[in-house]
């Protein structure tokens, strides 16, 4: 197999060391979150933690489903669930660029033979009223990487900027591997010395995307989402609304939200007008969840353990 | 003199941004600079994807001023010699001196010395000035700092006459070091002098910085060496000049490579590669020059020198590229399986707007009103009808989604290879147009019907729902169709009796919202009545999120109807007169022209044009003359009393009678040349007046002292006013 490094990288191998690189660098190294998300952003230690005053240096994978992506594992490109590597700086350090691309050379992107460029792409997520400036990062034409540097939050402004790296882990291994097929891609190189098999991504995942896209388009029941939906909206509002309000639970029902917004949506009982309310009710909770985040900061002392 | 040279260094500038960039800098730069009464010789700003830089010469130091300001005499009152200490700075009296003159006397005389600054000094506070308020379309915070900038700034030199002038923006210090290219041109480089800067980056003596400092320059260099490495291939660059800038906007020291492609994807159609080379690639198109047809190649434009000759940057480029030309043709042939019309039943689920319905029923709205056009504009009307309900059906097809400017392209295209009537898929590809004042209208009979009909249902749509523009929002691009209406009937020399299709339209998208609604309200009903026979089940008749309008709302709308249309006539009519303009036609003409109540937008123009030709004849102008003495006259009369109604005895005198006789004989003549739309003929008609207006001046005394001759004068005088104002309003031409 053709590499495009010399350094042949697995793809737990790529994880790893993207996380020793930015564990390195001073990162909090993270393990994912545990409630169901479109995208590593909208892990709470990004969007709540780049909000307030506080530094935060986080690093994490994230696995992101997106239920309406999903092909049956037919397609070499699409999946409904995959991993995202996250890197959040705050402030964001001024040789971030230089970081960033040290990450890349870290993985075994040869940059003597590879066009590296910034190409503008402002990035918005509507769902959480969040926006910023920044890249797309082309190797040689591919988008490698979203680089964006965050200038407003569930519709905050920040009083510090965060620099948000997202690495789209399949597309980098497969470009890493100089692979075609996703599921070709070796997760798990074999080792000779105990006699453990060289692991596929396939052998790892295919199942996954042949039942969950089974679920998510025809067994999925829509009107017990949309209750959950409508649960998970009132629960988040209803934590928002105590007196003393819990933002972090509340966020992890926005979330939920969230997702049985997409599972509904890849269900196609959505019209296209609901769509936009449904976004815009989402953005409201991810918003409530911000501002509750914000103002119990301010109450809570540092360490308070201590 | 002595040389400035200023160089922001940040990270990568939006391509888009940079050109404007530099001349917004450049423009301060040197406002601020001769403000502050420095002369600035040989300006020049240069800028890449990384640095803005700007160089020219200034003097060292701005001159000193002295000034001698008079003053009040020396007797003047306290008041007066207190403004004038104030205005000339000074804190006593004594300071000024005394002069004398032998007229006024004694009196004061300040003299001002104004110091000049070091450059320096100047720059110093100049340039954060400049930056902290700086016009990019974009700009963001980094870090800590509260300074905003397109992205992070990272260094800044700032040398005057070799020495660095030290001042801070957003938290960096100036200096006199700066970077080369990322990969090639690693610095710090410490410099001197312009030359001495561009010597350093760009060499040509190695090592050297690996950045091109002039856009220009890089353009050129991207150009010559596409088209050389084309040509040794036998193949011929297609050009493309604003990709051009995009690339030599992204690349500090630009690198060319021939790319390749499989043969089968030329199956494609043309505009599907080039939008995938140049959108998304970044790529330029390569043709063959025998055949002019595109060739399985294109020119990549890198920023690096690698040393396998780029072969690993071309098989990273040729691998994304095919995967996105093979999505493409997998597009294409899901699309190819059902016919074009098949698609119409999908397009119920894209909204045209919340009020206004899906793109079906705006489909079906534009269906409606193309065929009932037809008739005006000489297209078959069940072409017509036919091909507006075909025109939107490609917005649902996969290619389109992914390359919505192809929308009306695919669509014909699909048509064509249907066997499909070659007026309807005309009228496909063209109803968008025109997109713009420059872009061209439709000229095809069935084309003319559905762009003219897609265009007057979005303008009626908005109007009736009152969404229109105001100021500079326009998120619709209501300006835009209102202009493509214009053209289109202008340009096809169409009669368009506007007011009745506006009304009438209006109308029937009214009463279509109301069955619409009303036919959902009954679904409702009913569902809610089986599922309360079934009971378990909960409907939530309430519906979960309803934008669109209630009945009651939809009423009230309706009943604005009128004044809507009428505002959105004098919308149209204001989009005609900005064409118009545009044409060199003065405002004042148009306005002369422009009568209430009239409609057809040709008949307007036709007008207009009469009028222009006649006003610029010496028979034009005269008579123009004769017409504001003559309405002067009465508008002084009228001051004084009721001016005598009726029309005019047949007076005695010699130069009354000819007036009266040519009155009695060109307007008769001019009603039936106005009704015959023979606006030149009326014009010639009205010129015949001319003599006998001006012989009836003349000779004739009109505010005579026998009050029946006056009052008779005076009624001439009217005629003369009517009769000129059946072809348009003379009191609104300047002149």
């Amino acid at each position: 197999m053709a590499k495009t490094s010399d350094k042949f990288l697995s793809f737990q191998g790529l994880i790893l060391t993207l996380q020793n690189y930015w564990a390195e660098q001073g990162c909090v190294i993270l393990q994912p979150f545990d409630t169901e998300v479109g995208a590593g952003t909208l892990h709470p230690a990004t969007v709540l933690r780049s909000l307030g005053p506080k530094p935060w240096n986080v690093a994490y994978v994230q696995p992101s489903r997106r239920p309406a992506d999903g092909r049956y594992g037919e397609n070499p490109n699409r999946l409904q669930h995959y991993y995202q590597f996250q890197v959040i700086m705050k402030p964001n350090p001024p040789n971030y660029q230089e970081l960033y691309l040290g990450s890349l050379e870290a993985i075994g992107i040869d940059m003597d033979l590879h066009d590296i460029r910034f190409v503008e792409d402002d990035w918005e997520n509507p769902t959480v009223g969040a926006w910023g400036l920044g890249w797309e990062v082309w190797c040689d034409g591919m988008e490698v990487s979203q680089y964006t540097y965050f200038q407003q939050v569930g519709g905050l402004d920040l009083d510090l900027v965060s620099g948000e790296l997202t690495y789209g882990l399949e597309r980098l291994a497969m470009y890493v591997q100089n692979v075609d097929n996703v599921y070709d891609l070796v997760f798990t190189e074999a080792n000779a010395a105990n006699g453990t098999p060289e692991v596929l991504y396939g052998d790892v995942f295919h199942q996954n995307e042949v039942q969950q896209s089974s679920y998510n388009f025809e067994h999925a029941d829509t009107d017990k989402i949309l209750e959950k939906f409508k649960y998970a909206e009132a629960e988040c509002n209803h934590l928002l609304g105590l007196e003393t309000p819990l933002p972090l639970p509340a966020y992890e029902h926005a979330l939920k939200a969230s997702h049985l917004f997409n599972l509904l949506d890849a269900r196609g009982v959505v019209s296209p007008t609901q769509r936009q309310e449904y976004i815009k009710r989402v953005r409201d909770l991810a918003k409530g969840c911000a501002e509750a985040h914000v103002a119990s900061e301010k109450a809570v002392t540092n360490r308070a353990w201590q | 003199m002595a040389e400035l040279l200023f160089e922001i260094f940040c990270e990568e500038i939006p391509a888009r941004m940079q050109q404007r960039a530099g001349q917004d800098l450049s423009k301060a730069l040197v406002d601020g600079l001769k403000k502050a009464g420095l002369t600035v010789e040989g300006e020049h700003c240069y800028t890449g994807p990384r640095r803005l830089v700007f160089t020219a010469d200034i003097p060292l130091r701005s001159p000193d001023i002295s000034e001698e300001r008079k003053g009040p005499r020396v007797s003047s009152p306290e008041q007066a010699l207190a403004g004038f200490m104030r205005g000339a700075g000074l804190s006593d009296i004594s300071e000024a001196e005394i002069r004398t003159d032998p007229k006024k006397g004694d009196f004061y005389v300040a003299l001002i010395e104004k110091s000049g600054a070091d450059s320096a000094d100047i720059i110093a506070p100049l340039i954060p000035e400049i930056m902290n308020n700086f016009p990019w379309p974009k700009s963001m915070k980094s870090g800590t700092s509260n300074f905003r900038w397109v992205r992070p700034l990272t260094s800044m030199i700032c040398v005057l006459d070799g020495k660095v002038i030290s001042f801070e923006v957003g938290g960096v210090k100036t200096g006199n070091t700066t970077e080369g290219h990322r990969r090639h041109g690693k610095g710090p480089y410490t410099v001197k002098s312009f030359k001495d800067y561009r010597k350093q980056l760009e060499g040509p003596k190695k090592p050297h910085g690996h950045v091109m400092i002039c856009t220009c320059e890089r353009k050129d260099k991207i150009l010559t060496d596409a088209r050389a490495a084309c040509k040794a291939k036998g193949l011929e660059l297609v050009e493309d000049e604003g990709l051009l800038n995009e690339v030599a906007g992204l690349a500090e020291w630009p690198v060319v490579i021939l790319g390749d492609m499989d043969k089968g994807f030329l199956e494609l159609p043309d505009d599907v590669i080039r939008l995938t080379l140049k959108t998304h690639q970044k790529t330029f198109t390569v043709c063959d020059p025998k055949t002019g047809n595109l060739a399985p190649h294109y020119i990549i434009v890198a920023n690096q020198i690698a040393p396998d000759g780029g072969e690993a940057i071309k098989k990273g480029n040729g691998k994304v590229i095919s995967a996105r030309l093979s999505d493409a043709q997998f597009f294409q042939s899901e699309d190819a399986k059902k016919k074009l019309e098949d698609y119409y039943d999908k397009l119920d689920t894209v909204v045209f707007h919340k009020k206004l319905g899906s793109i079906q029923e705006k489909a079906d709205r534009v269906a409606a009103l193309a065929r009932t056009l037809a008739d005006n504009i000489d297209a078959d009307p069940d072409k017509a009808e036919q091909a507006a309900k075909l025109a939107k059906c490609d917005l649902v097809t996969q290619t389109v989604i992914e390359f919505t400017s192809l929308q009306g392209q695919i669509g014909a295209q699909m048509y064509r290879r249907e066997n499909g009537d070659a007026d309807i898929a005309t009228a496909i590809e063209q109803h968008y147009k025109p997109q713009g004042p420059s872009d061209a209208v439709p000229t095809n009979p069935v084309a003319v019907a559905v762009a003219l009909a897609d265009k007057l249902d979005t303008l009626v749509g908005f109007w009736a729902i009152d969404e229109k523009p105001t100021g500079s929002k326009d998120p619709f691009a209501l300006r835009r169709a209102a202009l493509g209406v214009v053209r289109i009937i202008l340009e096809n020399s169409k009669r368009i009796p506007l007011d009745f299709f506006l009304r009438s339209h209006s109308n029937f998208i009214f009463s279509s919202m109301i069955n619409k609604k009303s036919s959902e309200m009954n679904k409702k009903v009913s569902e809610g009545l089986k599922a309360m026979q079934h009971l378990g089940k909960n409907v939530d008749v309430t519906s979960f999120d309803d934008d669109f309008p209630a009945i009651n709302e939809i009423e009230e709308l309706a009943e604005l109807t009128d004044s809507q249309m009428q505002n959105l006539l004098a919308f149209i009519l204001d989009r005609l007169k900005v064409y118009l303009r545009d044409k060199g036609i003065s405002h004042d003409i148009i306005d002369a022209a422009l009568t209430e109540g009239q409609d057809d937008l040709l008949s307007i123009v036709n007008r207009v044009e009469a009028l222009q030709t006649f006003l610029e004849t010496s028979e034009g102008e005269n008579l123009l003359a004769g017409y504001k003495r003559a309405a002067n006259i009465l508008k002084a009369e009228a001051k004084k009393g009721e001016l005598p109604a009726g029309a005019p005895n047949k007076p005695s005198e010699k130069e009354s009678v000819a007036l009266y006789e040519a009155l009695q004989s060109a307007s008769p003549k001019i009603e039936f040349a106005l009704n015959d739309e023979n606006y030149t003929k009326a014009m010639s008609e009205l010129a015949t007046l001319r003599a006998p207006i001006d012989a009836f001046f003349t000779h004739v005394q009109v505010i005579s002292d026998d009050t029946a001759v006056k009052e008779n004068n005076l009624r001439l005088l009217a005629q003369i006013r009517d009769t000129a104002r059946q072809i348009a309003d003379f009191d609104r031409i300047n002149g």
